[in-house]
């Protein structure tokens, strides 16, 4: 198979900008390993700030894929070289795609947070991560303990593998802050007699109506933070949760009990992007995600031409600034093959 | 005699599990505001009286949520209501409000 472009993940960055690449004429091959596309916002509930469903960004990306596009599903590429001015793709079906320009969308992973043993992830009953409780959400679960009970106090701690020198992650996510806001105001919602609370670090309310959502979780919900980082968690006989934070605030020391902890983790780059690095020979920031030949400038570009990077590859983003990265992408992509024909 | 500076250790530490936050639970009723401090300390650095005494709000706000009523009854009588830290509140927090409610809970309560 011959191909202009071969757009690498089948999230919302990679449909956004198939679909756009497409429209602009260029032929185009998704390559999805999973099988079903939208990536992780296919698997969410709400969408912060605004209560969106998620899925309505999935169906609205479905419904403009051109009809002749080609789609490749559970496919896993299994090498990638560059000869001359092409790349040459294998895949697990054995097949052989030549292409003149990859996009790698290839996202996310969420944080492994086994490796903040301390939180007890893995280890205590009720400790989970906030893609599963978003997955409750998702999939209208009952929110309960491992002991089948509505728990009646949530804790949210954030940064949970986001800055932090101890695991090597320097950089923030981006989206946990928020994150957390939202899910605390929807377990008041379903949970009306539960008490929340957020131990921070700092709180990033960068985004458009971020801020407004934080004061109505603190107004209308009355979710309290505390501004402190965990600093261990252990378990009561009865599966409860005993937390133990410094109230950096107060400058005293905090003990509370509960009944329900939520991690709330951060991005690490996926296997694919790693994978895609080392086979590329890529250079990535710190030994994380894939660096731009320019931050500013060549967003979009990589230090092999011919291949691009849209979404989470690079860095941690929000939907949006996925969409728009994706789209800064298409332009990027279409200026190189465009200037290849000529 | 050689003292080995021995001293009785006094627990400093906020005791959730027992504190009673019934105070937070009345100010979120009647002046939900309380709600949206984020302890910048604009308030404490503003405040007339606290020039010549300890009082200091935003610890008085922290202390709301977490139960301390005791610190509470004890500081806010050092207020002078002059208003000064409504005015420099970010938030807009309705502090005089917040305050009057404080003592008007805490007249009726027996602690």
């Amino acid at each position: 198979m011959k191909t202009d472009v071969v757009v690498i993940g089948g999230g919302i960055a990679g449909l956004e900008a198939s679909t756009a690449l497409h429209n602009l004429g260029h032929h185009v091959i998704l390559i999805e390993k999973k099988d079903i596309l939208g990536g992780h916002v296919a698997l969410w509930d709400k969408l912060f700030p605004n209560n969106k469903n998620a899925s309505s960004i999935i169906h609205y990306l479905k419904d403009h894929l051109p009809q002749n596009l080609t789609i490749l599903l559970s496919t896993e590429i299994t090498n990638i070289s560059k000869r001359n001015n092409s790349f040459f793709i294998e895949t697990n079906f054995h097949q052989t795609i030549e292409t003149k320009s990859v996009l790698v969308a290839t996202g996310y992973d969420v944080f492994n947070a086994h490796l903040k043993e301390e939180y007890g992830y893995g280890i205590y009953d009720n400790v989970i991560t906030s893609a599963e409780l978003e997955e409750m959400f998702k999939n209208n679960k009952p929110i309960l303990t491992k002991q089948g009970k509505e728990p009646s106090r949530i804790g949210f701690v954030h940064c949970v593998g986001s800055r932090d020198r101890k695991i090597n992650n320097l950089y923030c996510s981006k989206v946990c802050c928020v994150t957390a806001v939202k899910q605390a105001i929807e377990i008041r919602q379903k949970l009306p007699f539960s008490e929340t609370y957020c131990f921070y670090m700092d709180l990033r309310m960068y985004g458009l109506n971020f801020e407004e959502l934080y004061n109505e979780s603190q107004e209308k919900y009355g979710v309290t933070f505390i501004r402190g980082r965990l600093s261990e968690a252990s378990e009561t006989i009865d599966g409860k949760i005993i937390i133990k934070v410094e109230d950096t605030l107060l400058g005293r020391p905090l003990k509370m009990t509960m009944d329900m902890l939520v991690l709330m983790v951060g991005m690490v780059p996926s296997a694919g992007t790693s994978f895609l690095i080392n086979k590329l020979d890529l250079l990535s920031n710190n030994g994380h995600f894939i660096a731009s030949s320019d931050e500013h400038l060549l967003a979009n570009y990589t230090n092999v031409n011919g291949v691009f990077v849209a979404g989470t590859a690079s860095s941690p983003k929000s939907i949006d600034d996925t969409f728009a990265d994706a789209r800064s992408a298409v332009l990027a992509i279409h200026q190189y093959l465009t200037s290849q024909k000529m | 005699m050689k003292s080995f500076q021995y001293l009785k250790k006094i627990d400093r530490t906020i005791d959730y599990d027992n504190n009673d936050r019934a105070l937070f639970y009345y100010l979120m009723r009647v002046e939900p505001t309380v709600a949206l401090c984020i302890a910048c300390g604009a308030c404490t650095a503003t405040c007339s009286a606290g020039n010549f005494s300890t009082l200091d709000l935003h610890k008085i706000m922290l202390s709301i949520r977490r139960g301390e009523k005791v610190y509470i009854a004890k500081e806010i009588t050092q207020c002078v209501l002059c208003g000064k830290c409504q005015l420099v509140c970010p938030k807009n927090v309705n502090t005089r409000g917040v305050i009057l409610q404080i003592m008007s809970f805490l007249q009726s309560s027996q602690l």
